[in-house]
This record gives structure tokens, C-alpha cells and sequence, in this order.
């Protein structure tokens, strides 16, 4: 067998979105080719808050998958958006998380850029005594680091490397950005940043946060409490091509004894388990539509969450075949009341890497990607709900993560 | 008026590291005062001045709710810390408390004997003596030099 047929072996894929082959998590050349496709393909990437790069000059460092990336807003207030990369020799050009300059000029070999990318100061051009330098064909204009396109939506600047990208708002769809609106639905102020290192695969993230069906099961705090119950009212709505979903659900405080828990006995339903400070879930309905929990996600690596009145944006950047960082940003409201912006740190304890409700989230990606060593043959199954990736108005479901495969074969043309 | 000498500080600290790493968390809350504060942040969070906590309790019973849900709701691998505190520094006192900051390094021990650095930091405590004589945290925050945290918080630092 030559090296080409093991590989053609390792890599079948039947057709459809219910069956899921392990090899998708463990391939070095499917992560290389989902940089480029998905990535820096037609898809619009988290970049930061309009907030965090409020003033002319202000701009912060991120990344589109695993390329470094500068947004900043320029001299004339636009947002701009360009790779972290030195057009030289390839250094980062800038170093800080982010900060306030006029211009950007790399370490290693003092080349300038302006705040829209552009290459505008080569050091020693001309060189120096009248020796050496650049040879006189050289133009800084041939020399830049990509640009990305950006666009702001709720006052966060997403990012595109594709010229071809559909306008944002075509790209999430009506139902999509409504609900982004929902939640930033006014001036918001960032009051905590933080960054989850966890060891699996980017994708199984993303299909955990897109699974309804887990939630209650996997988190006992969410179920004990009534947060969210899959009896609860709720749904599930997934975007056309199955790329963007929200799972939503409204929660009543009075105890739902409901008959197909009792009879799963699940380990995540304790009866007698209860807070000491009960007060932490009281909360307020601040969007007035009772709404306590909505989870959103953009396709390839953006999560918008409100779990009561906990806010967080989550950026979900691959970090190696089996290795994905989560940058964490906890919301408030510019106008938050003292009692309000209170309860907000209060309930930050439901989600973070300490969230009563998302730790597991943490490790629970980490137990998949161990488990699937030497599965590359095998396939995970994906049948609740169907086969489709149409809206529920149910979330015993996993509509929203064939969506995801939907989107993705697409895109990866596997 | 209370003492806070470095050696009653020092003994408050070895007696919290080992509570946590003896696996006694259910003694953890009675190290603090009522009505407390027991934050974990990170050093970039503390110097912006920005609130939000990987944990936040203002009052005990939220650090009880962490030890129920350390115990009984939440799913993660069987761990263990060990802690190494430094010694304490008062930076001040008012109103019978001290302002008190002490270096911490916790390492972590996964089930497959797998150990490693898990966090550093500094505790910025604010310390007073309770009704029995005993000294107490009124505050506490866990300021963590790096932002990223592997995997998950589970023990409290």
C-alpha cells in the first residue's frame, strides 16, 4: 500500500451529517487545510470590541485561527485589520496585547507601519555613508502585511482574510443578528479578560457549545437549579447553511419535576442539593423577554453567551491538533447599577473556567480527545433530533452540531 | 488591638495551604469573615482595575456553595494542590485590619501522577482578628500572575 492509499484509507468520510469520523480531530493536514479554508476562507472572525479600540490610535493584537493578527481604529476613526507579520522577515510587528501608537514599527529591523498596514519607513533605505541599503526598485507599497476585511456588528469588529466574504450581516442572517442584538443592546464595558488553555481539538469545543442536548446531562448545576432543564421552554434556531446557531430557554424558579428525568435517574439530578446563597441566581430581566440563557454561536470560533445575567464573548482559536485557547471577555454595561454590576460579578461564577455551569466544558473536550486515540477507523454519532439541521423548538437535539459539519464540509470540500 | 505579626500571619497562611491541600476544603470557608471577599483574578485584571473574578464570593455561604459544588455538582479529574506560600508582608493597618500581601505557588497533581505549576500569584489580603482571637480574611484575592488557566479552576487557590 503506498503512502497515498493509507492515507485515502484514513480519510473516508461517508456522506450526510450524523456520523462524525475521529480522524477529523487527530489529522495534521486537516488542521493545516482548516487554517486556510475555514480560517482565512469566506467566514467572518472575532477580532475584539469596538470598545477595547474606542480612540483613534488604540488597537489590540489577536488572531484569525492560528495567524497573528493587529485591529486597530485608524486616525480617521475606521476600523482596521492586518496581519501581526513584519512584511521583512516575517517578526511580529506588534508585541503588547494591545495598548494606544500612531504607528507600529517592528523590533528586529525598525520597519514602520502606519495604522491602516502600510509598510512607510524602511530604516537605512538609502543606506548608510552611501553604502548598502535598499536597491532602488524596491517599493514599501509591494510590501505589506494581508489585510483582513472588517466589519462591526453590536460593537464588535469581526474579520475576514477573503475578498469574497458576504457582507456580515448576509453571512449571520436575520435570525443570527437579532439575537447578537438581543445582548449588545447598548454600551458595554468589559470587567474581565481571561484565557482557558484546554487540550482538545478546536472542534470538539465548538460542538459542545452547540449541543443542547448535553447541557443538563454533563452540568448537575444547571439542572438542580433549573436553569436549564430540556423540559424548560426553549429551542434551538440554526442558520441556513447550519453555520450559526442559538440555543435559548426561559426558566421559571419553581421546582419542574418532570417524569423523564426522574426516570433517566441522572447523576446531574440530586434532589436535597442546595446553594447556600441562593441569592447569587436571583438576577433581573434585563431584556425583558425572560429569556435566562442564550447561547450563540458564529461560525468558525465565536460564542456569545448570557446565563442570567452573566455576559461573555468567547474567541475559540486553535492552538494545535489537540491543544485550543479560549479568551474569555466578561460584559457589562456601561449603565450598570451598582446592584446590577454586583450581581454580574456574583453570577461571572457560572461560567470561566471556574463556571459552576462551564467547567466541565473545559475538560469534557479533553476526555473525547483522549478516548479517540487509536479510533481513527471509528465515527461518533450524531441522530438526536434527526438527521437535518433545521430549527427545534425543542433542544433534545443535535441539529445545531450537523449544522456545524454542514458548514464545514462545505467550506473543507470533504 | 490585634497583632499581625509575620508569624501569626504565617501561621494563618500554612494553616489555609494545608486545609486545601489535605483535601479539608469544608474547613476553607471558616477562614473568612461573614461578610468577605475571596476573588480570583488575574495581575492584568488587577491593574486595569476590572472586577470580574474566575471565582467571586462576597459572602460565605457563596464559598460554602464552592465546596458543595466542588463536591457534589461539579465533573472534573481527580487533582490535588500543593501549595507553597511565601512569607507575608503587612503593607498597612486601619481600623484593626491589616493589609497583607504574601506570594503563593500551587502546584498541581493530575490522578496520573502528571504535576505541574498551576498557578503563582500574590494574595492581597485584608486580615482581622475574629470575636475568639483568632485571625481571619476578611479579604481575599487571589491575584494570579498569568491570565490563562489549563483546563479548569476547580480548588480554590
Amino acid at each position: 500500500m503506498s503512502h497515498i492509499d493509507i492515507a485515502a484509507s484514513r480519510r473516508s468520510w461517508e456522506a450526510g451529517l450524523t456520523r462524525v469520523p475521529y480522524w477529523l480531530y487527530r489529522d495534521r493536514d486537516v488542521y493545516d487545510t482548516e487554517q486556510k479554508r475555514v480560517f482565512r476562507g469566506p467566514t467572518w472572525n472575532y477580532l475584539c470590541l469596538e470598545a477595547e479600540i474606542a480612540e483613534p490610535g488604540a488597537y489590540r493584537t489577536t488572531f484569525v485561527g492560528d495567524m497573528p493578527v493587529i485591529v486597530a481604529r485608524d486616525e480617521d476613526g475606521e476600523l482596521q485589520a492586518f496581519e501581526n507579520r513584519c512584511a521583512h522577515r516575517g517578526a511580529l510587528i506588534a508585541l503588547d496585547d494591545g495598548g494606544k501608537t500612531r504607528d507600529f514599527a517592528c523590533v528586529y529591523h525598525a520597519w514602520r507601519y502606519d495604522l491602516q498596514g502600510n509598510l512607510r519607513g524602511v530604516a537605512f533605505q538609502q543606506g548608510v555613508n552611501g553604502k548598502g541599503g535598499m536597491p532602488p526598485d524596491f517599493r514599501m507599497e509591494d510590501h505589506q502585511p494581508r489585510k483582513l476585511r472588517t466589519a462591526a456588528v453590536a460593537g464588535m469588529v469581526f474579520g475576514s482574510l477573503d475578498e469574497d466574504v458576504p457582507p456580515i450581516e448576509e453571512y449571520l442572517g436575520d435570525e443570527i443578528l437579532e439575537r447578537i442584538e438581543r445582548v449588545l443592546c447598548k454600551p458595554v464595558e468589559v470587567i474581565g479578560r481571561f484565557t482557558q488553555t484546554i487540550p482538545n481539538n478546536w472542534k470538539l469545543y465548538m460542538e459542545n457549545v452547540k449541543d443542547s442536548y448535553h447541557a443538563s446531562l454533563l452540568h448537575v448545576f444547571f439542572t438542580t437549579f433549573n436553569l436549564n432543564r430540556l423540559s424548560q421552554q426553549g429551542g434551538v434556531i440554526v442558520s441556513e447553511t447550519g453555520a450559526h446557531h442559538v440555543s435559548y430557554s426561559k426558566v421559571s424558579r419553581q421546582p419542574q419535576p418532570n417524569a423523564e428525568y426522574s426516570a433517566e435517574k441522572l447523576r446531574s439530578d440530586k434532589e436535597g442539593y442546595a446553594l447556600a446563597e441562593p441569592g447569587m441566581l436571583d438576577g433581573w430581566d434585563e431584556f425583558g423577554d425572560g429569556v435566562t440563557l442564550q447561547i450563540l454561536s458564529v461560525f468558525p470560533g465565536f460564542v456569545l453567551a448570557q446565563i442570567r445575567n452573566s455576559l461573555a464573548i468567547r474567541q475559540v482559536l486553535p492552538a494545535g491538533l489537540d491543544s485550543t485557547v479560549l479568551n474569555w471577555t466578561y460584559l457589562g454595561f456601561e449603565d450598570d447599577t451598582p446592584a446590577q454590576r454586583r450581581m454580574r460579578l456574583r453570577q461571572s461564577n457560572l461560567t470561566g473556567p471556574a463556571g459552576f455551569v462551564s467547567m466541565e466544558d473545559g475538560a469534557v473536550g479533553g476526555f473525547v480527545q483522549r478516548g479517540i486515540a487509536g479510533a481513527e477507523g471509528e465515527q461518533a454519532v450524531l441522530e438526536m433530533g434527526g438527521h437535518g439541521i433545521e430549527t427545534q423548538e425543542n433542544r433534545t437535539t443535535e441539529a445545531s452540531v450537523r449544522g456545524f459539519w454542514n458548514a464545514y464540509r462545505g467550506l473543507m470540500e470533504i | 488591638m490585634a497583632q499581625f505579626s509575620q508569624e501569626r500571619l504565617g501561621a494563618l497562611n500554612a494553616a489555609y495551604a494545608r486545609c486545601i491541600d489535605n483535601d479539608e476544603v469544608e474547613a476553607w470557608p471558616a477562614f473568612f469573615e461573614e461578610r468577605c471577599l475571596y476573588v480570583i483574578n488575574t495581575a492584568d485584571n488587577h491593574a486595569a482595575g476590572m472586577q470580574a473574578g474566575v471565582v467571586y464570593a462576597d459572602t460565605r455561604a457563596m464559598l460554602r456553595d464552592r465546596v458543595s459544588a466542588l463536591r457534589e455538582a461539579n465533573v472534573y479529574e481527580r487533582h490535588r494542590y500543593r501549595h507553597i506560600v511565601g512569607l507575608p508582608v503587612v503593607l498597612g493597618e486601619e481600623d484593626g485590619a491589616a493589609r497583607v500581601e504574601t506570594p503563593f505557588l500551587v502546584a498541581r497533581i493530575m490522578r496520573d501522577g502528571a504535576t505541574e505549576i498551576f498557578a503563582c500569584g500574590r494574595y492581597l489580603d485584608r486580615v482581622v482578628e475574629g470575636a475568639d482571637g483568632r485571625l481571619m480574611f476578611a479579604e481575599r484575592v487571589a491575584v494570579c500572575d498569568s491570565r490563562n488557566i489549563d483546563t479548569l479552576l476547580a480548588i480554590p487557590l
